[in-house]
C-alpha cells in the first residue's frame, strides 16, 4: 500500500509547467468535443507514448501505457468516512492542467498527486478547511472551483440576487406606469377605431381588467 | 476543380449576402417594391451557394483529397465514412462553414414561408439576415479558409481527433447549430420590427414558429451533447458547467423565456418590448457563445482556434450586431405601443414571473462564465467558477420556478384565481407528497434528491392537470372525455408535454443522488457488487478496428445467478495521432444504466475499473426529448400554420389605420 504513495516532499512540481504548456498546445488541435478532459488525457498520454514503439501488438499488451482512471483503487483510504471527505474535497478542487475539471474527475498525473496530498493530510488529522488552505497556499484561489467570498467576488456571488431584485423592480415600475397610463383609458379616436372594427366596449369591464 | 468551385461559390455567396443586406433594406426605405423583391431570390441563392461550398468541402473529405490543409489536418484515408462526412465540421473552418450553412438555410426558409408577411417586414428581416451572413462568410474567407491548398500533398492525413470519432459528432453539432443559429431569424425579425417601428400580435405569430423550431433543436442538441459527454468521459458525468456548455445553455434559457413571452404577446398583445428584447438577447448570446468558443478566449478543447485575428474578427462581429441591435432597441423601444394590461395574478403575471426567473438564471450563467475572464483582465487575479458555484446559486432559483410551472398553466388570462388553481392542483400536490414519502423510504438521503424527486412527480402530474380539467369536467361521460381531449388545441398539449419533460429530467437529475460508485481493482472471474447488480470480468482480449486497435474486457452484469447482459468497456489506441481513449461499457436496464470504465491493468492480472449503477439516469435525456416533443406538438398547432395570413392582414391594416 505504501509503495503506491510517492514521497510527497519530493514531488516534482517543476514538471507542472511543461504539462501546462503541453495541454495548451493540445487545445489548439481539438474539435467540438463534449468535454475537455479527454483531449488533455490524450495529449498527456501522447507524450507518455512518444517513446513507445509503434507496434500494435506491443501497445495492446501494455494497458499501462494508456491513460489511467481518475481516482484509482490504490489511492482509496481504508477509512470510508475519511475517504468520503477526501472525495468531497477533491470534487471542489480544480485540476490545474485541465480545463474546468476537478481533481476528482481528472486522470492527469498532477491531479493524482493532489488527490494523494489531500488524503495524506486527512490521514494526518487535518480538517477539511485546513486541507483546502494548504492547497490554496500553494496554488492560489484559482484551485477552488467554488470561488471564495471576498471583495473581488462579491459581485459574482451577489449577481443572482441583484438580477432578481433589479428585474423585480423593473416589473413593478413598468406595471405601475402601465396602470397609470391606462387611467385615461381609451381616447375618443381609439374608441371610434374599435367601433369601426366592430368591437363593443363595456367601460365597466375595461376598468375591471386593470 | 470541385474544391475551387466550392471556394468560388462561397465568394459569390458573400457578394449575394451583401446585396441581400443592402437592396431590400433600401427598397423598404424607398418603398420600392422591385428592390424589396430582391430579398427572397438572393436568400435562396445564398443558401444554394453556401450549400455548394459545403458540398465541395465534404467531397474533398470523402475522397481524402490531401492537397487541402483542412483534410490533411482532420482526416485519414482509413477513417470510417461516417467520420469523413461528419469530420467536415469537426474542425474550426468546417464548423464555421456549417454555421453559415445553417444561417443561410434559415434565411432561405424564411424567404419561402413568408408569403403572408408584410413586404417591408420581410425585406428588412431578410436584409438583417443577409448582413449576418455577409459578416460570417467574410470571417470564413478572410480568417478561416477551409479551401486552402498545399503545394506538396502528403500521402496520408493526420486523422480526426479520436475523441471526435464518435456517432455523437454526426448528431450533436448540427442539432446545436440548428438551434442557436436558428435564433438568428428571430433576431432579424426583431431588428426588422424595430427598424419599421411596427409590432403587433401578427409579428409574434410570425416569430413564434421560428422560436419554437430553434428551441426544439437547441434542446435536442444540448441533450445529445450531454449524453455524448456522459458515455465518452469514463465516469458518467453529464454536465460540467464548462464555459462551452454554458455557451449553449445561455441562449437556451433566453429562448425558453422568449417562447413564453411570445405566447403572451400573441394572445394578449402584452410584453411587446420585452419580447423584442429577448429576441435580440437569444441570438446575441448565441453570438457570444460563438465568440467564446471560436476565439480561443477560453482554453478548451472546443476552442480549436486560438488565432488572435479570428478572435478580433468575431469580437468585431459581436460588437456590431449586439451593439447595433441594442442601440436600435434603446432608440425605438420606447416608441413601441404597449398593450394588453393584466392583473398580477393571471396567466400573463405567471409568465412574467417565469421570464424573470429564467432571465435571472441566464444572467447568472453569463456572469459566472465571464466573471473569471473579466477579473483576470482587470486585476490579473485568476479565480475559477465551477460546478459548485453554479449548483449553489442556481438551485434556489430553479426550484421555485419549477414549483410555479403547473400553477401558471392553470391561471386564466387577464385575471386568474390563485386559490382555485391551487385547489385544482390537489392531485399533483398529493402525488408529490406520496413520491417524497416513497423515495425517502426507499433511499433516505440525500435530502435534496428526495425533495427534487417529489417536485418532479408533482410537475409531471401538474403539467397535465390543465388538460385533465378541460377534457374531463366533473361528471363528464368517458366517451366525451376522449373527444374533448382531442379537441383541445395542440399548443395546450405541447405545453403540458414540454412541462412534463422538465419533470422527467428533474427526476433523472434527482436520482443521480442515489447512484452507486465502485472503484475497484477487479480480478477476472470475481463478481463485484454495484447497487442491485454484480459485475464480473469474463475475458480480456484485443482486436483491431479500421483506424485503431483496442483492448477490451467482457463484463457480465448479473442479478442473483442470472446474467442479464454483457458489456465491453475498452481502451482504444489511434495510430495516426498516437492518442488513446477509453470506451465505457454501458448496459441499459429499465431507465437505469450500469456503466463501466477501464483503468490500468496490473501485473497480477487485476484491472482497475470504475463501476457505476445509475438509477433512472436515462430520464435526464429522455426528459429533454419529451420537451422537444412538446415543442413539436405546439409547432404543429394549426393556429400557427393556417389562417395566419388572413388574421395578420387584419391586424396590420388596423395598425396602419392609426
Amino acid at each position: 500500500m505504501m509503495g503506491l504513495f510517492p514521497n510527497l516532499a519530493a514531488l516534482p512540481f517543476s514538471h507542472l509547467w511543461e504539462k501546462v504548456a503541453l495541454a495548451k498546445r493540445g487545445s489548439d488541435e481539438g474539435g467540438s468535443d463534449p468535454h475537455p478532459s479527454r483531449l488533455r488525457r490524450a495529449t498527456l498520454s501522447r507524450k507518455r507514448e512518444r517513446g513507445a514503439a509503434l507496434i500494435i501488438s506491443a501497445l495492446l499488451s501494455s494497458l499501462a501505457l494508456s491513460p489511467a482512471l481518475a481516482v484509482e483503487p490504490g489511492e482509496k483510504l481504508a477509512d470510508p468516512a475519511l475517504e468520503a471527505r477526501a472525495r468531497a474535497i477533491a470534487g471542489e478542487l480544480r485540476c490545474l492542467v485541465c480545463q474546468n475539471q476537478s481533481i476528482d474527475d481528472s486522470d492527469a498525473p498532477l491531479a493524482k498527486d493532489l488527490r494523494l496530498i489531500v488524503r495524506e493530510k486527512l490521514k494526518g488529522g487535518a480538517s477539511d478547511a485546513e486541507v483546502r488552505e494548504f492547497v490554496v497556499a500553494r496554488y492560489g484561489d484559482f484551485v477552488l472551483l467554488r470561488p471564495p467570498v471576498k471583495p473581488e467576488t462579491w459581485l459574482l456571488w451577489a449577481a443572482p440576487l441583484l438580477a432578481l431584485g433589479g428585474g423585480a423592480a423593473v416589473i413593478y415600475f413598468t406595471a405601475r406606469r402601465g396602470r397609470r397610463a391606462s387611467a385615461g383609458a381609451l381616447t375618443e379616436a381609439e374608441r371610434a377605431q374599435l367601433n369601426a372594427l366592430g368591437v363593443s366596449i363595456d367601460p365597466q369591464k375595461t376598468t375591471d381588467d386593470h | 476543380m470541385i474544391v475551387e468551385t466550392g471556394h468560388f461559390a462561397l465568394v459569390l455567396a458573400l457578394a449575394l449576402a451583401i446585396a441581400q443586406a443592402i437592396l431590400p433594406f433600401a427598397g423598404a426605405r424607398l418603398r420600392d417594391a422591385s428592390l424589396m423583391s430582391v430579398a427572397r431570390p438572393t436568400a435562396l441563392a445564398q443558401f444554394g451557394l453556401v450549400a455548394l461550398a459545403y458540398g465541395a468541402l465534404t467531397y474533398a473529405h470523402v475522397v481524402s483529397d490531401f492537397s487541402l490543409v483542412n483534410v490533411i489536418e482532420n482526416s485519414h484515408s482509413l477513417k470510417p465514412m461516417v467520420y469523413k462526412v461528419s469530420g467536415v465540421w469537426g474542425n474550426h473552418e468546417g464548423s464555421m462553414l456549417l454555421w453559415v450553412l445553417v444561417l443561410s438555410f434559415f434565411g432561405a426558409l424564411t424567404a419561402v414561408f413568408s408569403g403572408a408577411m408584410p413586404d417591408r417586414l420581410r425585406a428588412d428581416t431578410l436584409a438583417v439576415q443577409g448582413l449576418i451572413g455577409a459578416a460570417f462568410v467574410a470571417f470564413i474567407l478572410f480568417t478561416s479558409n477551409p479551401f486552402a491548398r498545399v503545394a506538396d500533398p502528403p500521402w496520408q492525413g493526420r486523422d480526426l481527433n479520436p475523441i471526435l470519432q464518435d456517432p455523437g459528432l454526426a448528431i450533436h453539432p448540427p442539432l446545436l447549430y440548428l438551434g442557436y443559429v436558428g435564433f438568428s431569424i428571430v433576431f432579424s425579425f426583431a431588428a426588422a420590427a424595430l427598424i419599421g417601428g411596427r409590432i403587433d400580435a401578427a409579428w409574434a405569430r410570425f416569430v413564434r414558429p421560428w422560436t419554437l423550431a430553434a428551441w426544439i433543436f437547441l434542446t435536442l442538441g444540448i441533450a445529445m451533447g450531454s449524453y455524448w459527454a456522459y458515455y465518452t468521459l469514463g465516469w458518467g458525468g453529464f454536465w460540467f458547467w464548462d464555459p462551452v456548455e454554458n455557451a449553449s445553455l445561455m441562449p437556451w434559457l433566453a429562448g425558453t423565456a422568449l417562447l413564453h413571452s411570445a405566447a403572451v404577446m400573441e394572445k394578449r398583445e402584452a410584453l411587446k418590448v420585452w419580447t423584442i428584447f429577448l429576441s435580440i438577447l437569444a441570438f446575441s448570446l448565441s453570438l457570444l457563445g460563438t465568440f467564446l468558443v471560436r476565439s480561443g478566449v477560453l482554453t478548451s478543447v472546443h476552442a480549436f482556434a486560438s488565432d488572435p485575428a479570428r478572435g478580433v474578427f468575431i469580437l468585431a462581429i459581436l460588437t456590431v450586431f449586439i451593439g447595433g441591435a441594442l442601440a436600435l432597441f434603446a432608440l425605438r423601444a420606447s416608441a413601441l405601443p404597449t398593450g394588453g394590461l393584466f392583473a398580477p395574478i393571471s396567466r400573463e403575471g405567471a409568465l412574467v414571473v417565469n421570464n424573470l426567473l429564467l432571465t435571472v438564471c441566464c444572467a447568472t450563467v453569463v456572469i459566472g462564465t465571464l466573471y473569471p475572464l473579466a477579473l483576470e483582465a482587470l486585476t490579473g487575479e485568476k479565480i475559477s467558477v465551477g460546478a459548485p458555484f453554479f449548483d449553489t446559486v442556481l438551485i434556489p432559483i430553479a426550484l421555485p420556478l419549477i414549483f410555479s410551472m403547473p400553477i401558471g398553466q392553470l391561471l386564466a388570462w387577464k385575471r386568474g384565481d390563485l386559490l382555485g388553481a391551487l385547489q385544482r392542483l390537489r392531485a399533483a400536490f398529493a402525488a408529490g407528497v406520496v413520491a417524497i414519502a416513497i423515495f425517502a423510504a426507499l433511499h433516505g438521503a440525500p435530502f435534496l434528491s428526495v425533495i427534487c424527486a417529489g417536485l418532479a412527480i408533482y410537475l409531471v402530474v401538474g403539467a397535465f392537470s390543465d388538460i385533465a380539467m378541460r377534457a374531463a369536467p366533473r361528471g363528464a361521460p368517458l366517451r366525451s372525455i376522449v373527444s374533448r381531449a382531442r379537441g383541445l388545441p395542440l399548443s395546450a398539449w405541447g405545453a403540458s408535454i414540454a412541462h412534463a419533460g422538465v419533470g422527467l429530467t428533474l427526476l433523472g437529475l434527482a436520482a443521480t443522488g442515489w447512484g452507486v460508485e465502485q472503484i475497484v481493482a477487479m480480478k477476472p472471474g470475481v463478481a463485484y457488487d454495484v447497487g442491485p447488480y454484480r459485475i464480473a470480468i469474463e475475458d480480456v482480449a484485443s482486436r483491431a478496428g479500421p483506424n485503431y486497435a483496442e483492448t477490451y474486457a467482457v463484463m457480465a452484469v448479473r442479478e442473483g445467478d442470472a446474467t442479464l447482459a454483457r458489456m465491453e468497456p475498452a481502451k482504444r489506441f489511434y495510430q495516426a495521432r498516437r492518442m488513446a481513449r477509453t470506451e465505457a461499457g454501458i448496459v441499459t436496464l429499465g431507465l437505469g444504466q450500469v456503466y463501466a470504465a477501464l483503468g490500468e491493468q496490473h501485473e497480477d492480472g487485476t484491472i482497475d475499473a470504475r463501476l457505476y449503477y445509475k438509477p433512472l439516469v436515462l430520464l435526464i435525456w429522455l426528459g429533454a426529448v419529451v420537451m422537444a416533443l412538446g415543442g413539436a406538438c405546439s409547432l404543429a398547432d394549426r393556429r400557427l400554420r393556417i389562417g395566419v395570413a388572413a388574421r395578420a392582414r387584419v391586424t396590420t391594416h388596423a395598425q396602419a389605420a392609426e
